[in-house]
């Protein structure tokens, strides 16, 4: 993988004319498929992982609810699963935070962030942007290798005696701090730790090469202003990254002190299994700032990249240019800088001061704003266009749908004076699955069936996409609609067993319901799984170089991009990438010189 | 054998889903792509329009049919919880007029707007009265829950009234402990490294305050109608008091207490007779993931009348006169054996 085997990287305009692009040397398949450096295959690389990734965290997710569906039934497959740790068929109490844990961590992190916008950031911003490669794609490939490292690590957790982490996603101490106050806070923890060291490394080095590349490799006439949006999202997704996830290894590398050299940043005054630690002073709070501060901004760096790619797809299939560009790209901006600002409405009922809190209440409900204009920027997009149902159309029409049911429960927890009533219940997991969970795996699933094409040149079979995204669509809203109801019932989450609970104990039915629904919807992720598999090799293929009749550079490449993208030049920009629709002509792309009476020129 | 049989159902599930999706992409090809695929736009333009209206009846049964599990708003049993019942009831107005009209626009436009070889997209990038409108509104909206809400914490997160009672509340893998102050409403000083097994909460006996405290675990006794202040505070992990009829929640956190206050509005007899189910009981739940036991740590709260909370602290001893008793009669039995073992070398000379 040496660098003189990799063609040369173009960075700036006056070389357009250089010859150098792929081709002309010889790959092996280790260079091409494993160690490769080229931005499509790296992105693909993040896009299988993840979906194995998904693939294991989603089946935890049908696994235990399985026991919250059916509690006190016996599952074999249970046993055939985990072994010991249910035993009999039962999950045990520790397994089962186990699982949620990993659950909550594979998917926000290895699924959602390195998944969706891992995969889409490095396919799409040189394609986009007119750029044979990334800045720098030995980092890029780095990048990739970083989160592998993560997830054999994460992987090797799950096969510990004493199981993996089991503190929640959040790993709050002092649970995840004191190895005697559960099996996951023994080794598990400590493996935890290290594969998000990693993936921070991982996720810094992409983030550092997409801001940059972004900045610096457009092409000629691409001025930042005529980017399409999934760029504008993916940059400030990166740049949430880059200033926030340094602040949770911080955090991380603290708590591996706590754990392993005796430290006392989050200890205090614990009297753990009869047994007084001498530790005083620490805080166990301020691991919750620290984490918040990423976590909070982690929740945009999941939706963003989903928002920009539902614009360039709503836009695209309505035939219509996106409605308000520059508002659209305005609200990226201020959900970006509030992103940083509102960290602290995870911890209204800590003990935090109330005069902070009030101030967090109203920079979070200042996010309902630009969520607002970018809902009624969608809806307005729609208006009369002349719209095209491929599944990545139907996707981002559920995005929207999601994101706005999401969005408005979000008006509930964010106001502090309800959140001491919701917090930490059921309510809050409907919520969050919905806009952050759900919501970006529909614009990550709108992503693929629409750039598949670009990707493999061929198509993703349709039928399957139509069932794909009908079965999920409905089946999202029965899982997590009702939910709502249990948590205004004050069921806190992360409860296995009501029965013993007097007011909490009336949603058998509901339970079972939602379990059944879940695996229903679990196997045809499946379904979409197989249609990506078999459609790579054996799709229909892609006869024109731009099928879905898009205005953005990626599609004036050839249908099958090697290293470097465009043979010959790279194409030079005269517009914004949204006229359709305009001067009765059916499209325009980027490309296009502006006729000599055209109206208004952007 | 279960198992193999449902992954082999399973297994051909998908594959007669499959061959019918490969069937359709051939079946499309000869019948003209352009063709099918505008069918295809028009089932799912039908499907969409359906999603909605099907969706909004199924949001109608779903309340219908759960309505009466969920904590009724304005039902809650304490004077900080009827405010935030009030805050819910403003937020779900407008959430649900707003949830109504996008959601209807958005399927309604997809239905209408679908590919139609009659009509063209029309050219539509922007229209800066349109978006100002469109900022301007929902921020005075959120101004308002923003200036409901605020008010509204403060009064709840505000210092508790003087007089307010103080409980103690300690949690810790996987019970509650409780510890009232006896006649001088003062709770006595504590400090963790004085947790024993005679003192679980680290009470530090040179505090004469500390003398009268009574303490309790699993259940706690709470006076109607007078202003609580609970003091929390966590042995080992985070946990949470959740006390979902009141509305009210706050975490326990080692090394650092915390507080929060309200008024109980009714006794624990008045609302099981209220919901006409004697087996009520008001409970605390942990709402912070605290272990392995973290579903099981439960607590129960008896809010009842003063006298009949007097006549119950009057049955208690406080955890200092119990240690000295238990002293005393250790002294005692030391005391009568030295006096034997005297009598006896006494007898022996």
């Amino acid at each position: 993988m040496s660098n003189a085997a990799h063609p040369e990287v173009v960075t700036t305009h006056e070389v357009h004319h250089d010859e150098h692009h792929a081709h002309h040397h010889k790959e092996t398949f280790i260079t091409k498929y494993i160690f490769s450096q080229d931005h499509k295959t790296i992105g693909k690389q993040f896009l299988i992982t993840g979906i194995i990734w998904a693939i294991i965290g989603g089946l935890f997710s049908v696994l235990f609810r399985l026991q919250l569906g059916f509690p006190g039934q016996t599952f074999p497959i249970l046993e055939t699963f985990f072994g010991k740790n249910a035993a009999g068929g039962l999950i045990t109490p520790e397994f089962y935070y186990a699982l949620i844990t990993m659950h909550g961590t594979v998917l926000v992190f290895f699924v959602l962030t390195a998944g969706l916008s891992g995969t889409f950031a490095n396919i799409l911003i040189p394609l986009q942007i007119g750029a044979r490669d990334m800045a720098s794609p030995f980092l890029n490939m780095l990048s990739y290798w970083f989160f592998f490292i993560a997830s054999i690590i994460m992987i090797s957790s799950l096969f510990v005696q004493t199981g993996p982490a089991s503190g929640g996603w959040t790993m709050y101490p002092p649970l995840s701090a004191l190895h005697d106050a559960g099996e996951g806070s023994k080794i598990g923890t400590d493996l935890w730790l290290i594969s998000m060291a990693m993936f921070i490394v991982s996720s810094l080095l992409g983030g550092l090469n997409y801001i940059t590349t972004i900045l610096n490799m457009r092409t000629k006439g691409l001025s930042m202003t005529r980017l399409p949006l999934p760029i504008w999202a993916m940059f400030f997704t990166a740049v949430l990254g880059v200033l926030s996830f340094p602040v949770l290894l911080s955090g991380a590398i603290l708590l591996l002190f706590d754990r392993n050299l005796g430290t006392s940043f989050y200890l205090s005054d614990i009297v753990v299994n009869g047994q007084i630690l001498p530790n005083e002073g620490g805080s166990a709070i301020l691991f919750q700032h620290l984490f918040w501060f990423l976590g909070h901004p982690e929740v945009y760096i999941i939706l963003l990249p989903a928002m920009g790619m539902v614009s360039e797809i709503l836009s695209v299939n309505s035939r219509k240019p996106i409605f308000g560009y520059m508002a659209m790209l305005g609200s990226l901006f201020a959900i970006a800088i509030l992103a940083f600002l509102v960290w602290a409405h995870h911890m209204f009922v800590t003990g935090l001061n109330p005069f902070l809190g009030s101030i967090f209440v109203l920079l979070t409900l200042l996010i309902a704003v630009p969520s607002a204009i970018k809902v009624f920027n969608w809806l307005t997009t729609l208006w009369r266009g002349n719209i095209r149902f491929t599944p990545a159309m139907l996707f981002a029409i559920g995005f929207v749908s999601l994101f706005i049911s999401g969005g408005l429960t979000g008006i509930f927890l964010g106001n502090s004076t309800i959140d001491i009533h919701l917090h930490d219940t059921m309510f809050v997991v409907a919520h969050f699955h919905i806009v952050m969970g759900v919501a970006s795996f529909f614009g990550m699933f709108a992503g693929v069936y629409h750039w598949f094409p670009k990707m493999y040149g061929r198509y993703l079979n349709k039928t399957l996409g139509y069932i794909h995204f009908w079965v999920t669509m409905i089946g999202a809203y029965l899982i997590f609609w009702p939910m709502h109801y249990q948590g205004l019932a004050g069921m806190p989450r992360r409860y296995l067993d009501k029965s013993i609970w007097t007011n909490f104990n009336v949603f058998q039915d509901l339970d079972a319901m939602i379990t059944v629904v879940s695996i229903i919807v679990f196997a045809v992720q499946l379904l979409f799984v197989f249609n990506f598999f078999y459609s790579m090799f054996k799709g229909r293929k892609v006869t024109t170089p731009n099928p879905w009749g898009a205005n953005t550079l990626e599609w004036t490449t050839p249908i099958n991009p090697g290293h470097g993208n465009w043979e010959g030049e790279i194409p030079e920009v005269h517009r914004w990438p949204y006229d359709y629709g305009k001067d009765g002509r059916e499209h325009i792309m980027q490309t296009e010189k502006p006729g000599a009476n055209e109206s208004e020129h952007h | 054998m279960q198992v193999f049989f449902i992954i082999a159902i399973l297994a051909l599930g998908f594959l007669i889903v499959f061959q019918i999706a490969k069937a359709s992409e051939y079946v499309s090809v000869l019948r003209g792509e352009e063709k099918t695929r505008k069918q295809n736009n028009r089932v799912n333009a039908f499907l969409l329009l359906a999603f909605l209206i099907l969706g909004l009846i199924g949001v109608y049964y779903c309340n219908e049919r759960l309505e009466g599990k969920i904590l009724a708003f304005g039902s809650a049993d304490s004077d900080h919880g009827l405010l935030i019942d009030k805050m819910m009831k403003i937020s779900l107005i407008i959430t649900g007029i707003v949830f109504f009209i996008t959601q209807v626009l958005l399927f309604w436009f997809s239905y209408k707007y679908q590919e139609s070889d009659n009509r063209k997209a029309y050219f539509y990038p922007h229209n800066n009265k349109l978006e100002l409108i469109w900022t301007v509104i929902p921020a005075i909206t959120l101004t308002v829950l923003v200036t409901f809400g605020i008010v509204y914490w403060f009064k709840i997160t505000g210092d508790a009234p003087e007089g307010a009672r103080q409980v103690e509340v300690v949690g810790s893998q996987f019970k509650w402990e409780f510890r009232y102050p006896g006649k001088d409403k003062i709770l006595g000083k504590k400090y963790y490294k004085k947790t024993t097994a005679d003192n679980p909460l680290g009470q530090d006996w040179d505090d004469v305050n500390n003398h009268d405290d009574v303490y309790g675990t699993g259940e706690m006794h709470l006076v109607v109608n007078k202003p609580v202040e609970l003091v929390i505070y966590a042995k080992d992990v985070i946990h949470d008091v959740g006390l979902a009829h009141f509305r009210m929640k706050m975490d326990a956190v080692p090394g650092m207490p915390t507080r929060m206050w309200f008024t109980p509005t009714k006794t624990s007899k008045q609302k099981a007779k209220e919901l006409g189910n004697p087996e009520f009981t008001y409970e605390i739940s942990c709402d912070q993931m605290c272990g392995a036991g973290h579903t099981r740590m439960r607590g129960t709260v008896i809010v009842e009348t003063q006298e009949e909370f007097d006549l119950w602290m009057a049955t208690q001893k406080p955890k200092y006169a119990e240690l000295m008793e238990a002293k005393e009669k250790n002294e005692a039995k030391v005391d009568t054996t030295a006096a034997k073992t005297v009598a006896q070398l006494e007898i022996k000379k």
